[in-house]
């Protein structure tokens, strides 16, 4: 294995498990709201698969920092502005067009992540990845054929599919846009630059697009990638309050 | 006295009752170290919610059979498929009404590509064994498992799928 500084690999871990963890919660926000019953099992289902890819970084975050601390600690008790998550993960949607939006975007990206984390000289993260591409593989698909079906449905289901691409198309760029700590372990062969997975991301809308006979929405400048850094949107407020607070208020509870 | 190996191959899952863990295939290894036995799973799924109690039970059967102090770990890697569930297992499924998976597909390396229609592969519906189901969702009451019916008989079941 290359040498890896520690503190880069805990960083790492925080990123890819605050995106999966933020946007789990954004998924369990939609039980009781889908449309149909069995996308309420579906969006639940995703929800725990990307669950489960956080319990597992977020507990590898703990010891490669050293510290020790457990899953239940990084979820529960940082602050807003220690969480890693990109902005995309934790933005609201409000209609499932904007759902379905969120959900293709973010499974396209994250399962192309993992395929080149399959790679990875750090095993754990190469377990992990084989398994998760995997589960995410169904998510894409599952979202991919949602935005099929509603962009070439009628023109309400169109006009619905259209508002959601352009909700979630102002958060693409920071995608795609590496922290120098993504950076150095891609150099090192222990992460992935999300730099280089902008073309099959876009190979990937363009052809789902088309299959929508939608438009991919037009790129938009790239910014910096603030979410990395532990700055966040308004939104990430009110929502770690309703993800932490339970914890919080019984921290002697167990479940 | 029993092996260890046999004890923990017999253990049950939780969410489908009908199938050991050896036909499920989730047993990697049955080990000892300094003198405890260690028992090496892998989850079908990351967040696989069964696998707290797969652990509680391997380590309950190990006591009862006279091995005290059992240790479960648990490793992600090589990633469980579908493959791996025994000939057993898949027979145990059908007569429990739940379709067995079909082989999963292999896939050459690169990305992945998008299956914007689910998967057309003939799933012989578990009740009356007929070819003519279809998907309902590839989301089931289980990570594991999708729900179809049969347009003969009508009936809903579930598929273990493919991964």
């Amino acid at each position: 294995m290359s040498p890896t500084s520690e503190p880069d690999l805990a960083a790492y871990c925080l990123m890819l498990g605050d995106d999966a963890l933020i946007m789990s919660h954004r998924l369990q926000e939609w039980c009781t709201m889908a449309p149909e019953l069995e996308d309420e099992v579906a969006l639940a289902n995703i929800a725990l698969d990307l669950l489960g890819q956080a319990r597992v970084l977020l507990t590898r975050a703990g010891t490669a920092d050293g510290s020790g601390r457990s899953e239940d600690y990084y979820a529960y008790f940082r602050g807003e502005n220690e969480f890693r998550n990109v902005w995309l993960a934790e933005l609201r949607c409000t209609d499932f067009g904007q759902l379905t939006a969120a959900l293709l975007v973010f499974a396209t990206w994250r399962l192309a992540l993992l395929q080149q984390l399959t790679g990875s000289s750090d095993d754990m993260l190469a377990g992990l990845a084989a398994k998760a591409v995997k589960e995410v593989t169904y998510h894409r698909d599952y979202a991919a054929r949602w935005v099929i079906r509603l962009g070439d449905g009628t023109s309400f289901s169109r006009e619905r599919m259209l508002t959601g691409l352009a909700h979630v198309w102002p958060y693409v760029p920071e995608l795609f846009v590496p922290h120098e700590v993504e950076q150095r372990l891609a150099a090192a062969g222990v992460g992935a630059d999300p730099a280089g997975v902008r073309a099959e991301f876009d190979a990937v809308l363009a052809q789902v697009c088309a299959a929508a006979t939608l438009g991919v929405p037009e790129s938009v400048p790239s910014g910096p990638s603030p979410g990395r850094d532990g700055v966040h949107t308004k939104e990430m407020g009110p929502l770690l309050a309703e993800l932490q607070g339970v914890a919080r208020d019984h921290r002697d509870a167990s479940w | 006295m029993v092996t260890a190996d046999a004890v923990v191959s017999a253990v049950t899952d939780p969410e489908l009752p009908m199938l050991t863990l050896a036909d499920l295939g989730i047993l990697r290894s049955v080990g000892e170290i300094s003198g405890r036995v260690v028992v090496t799973i892998t989850p079908t799924y990351t967040a696989c919610p069964a696998i707290e109690t797969m652990r509680h039970d391997i380590t309950h059967a190990l006591e009862q059979a006279g091995y005290p102090g059992a240790s479960v770990r648990t490793v992600l890697q090589p990633a469980w498929s579908s493959d791996w569930i025994t000939a057993e297992g898949r027979r145990k499924l059908a007569e429990a009404g739940i379709a067995p998976p079909g082989a999963a597909r292999s896939r050459a390396p690169g990305p992945v590509p998008l299956a914007l229609v689910p998967f057309a592969g003939v799933v012989a519906c578990p009740l009356c064994g007929s070819p003519a189901t279809e998907l309902v969702s590839e989301f089931g009451a289980t990570a594991c498992r999708s729900l179809r019916r049969c347009t003969d008989c009508r009936e809903p079941f579930e598929h273990v799928k493919e991964i």
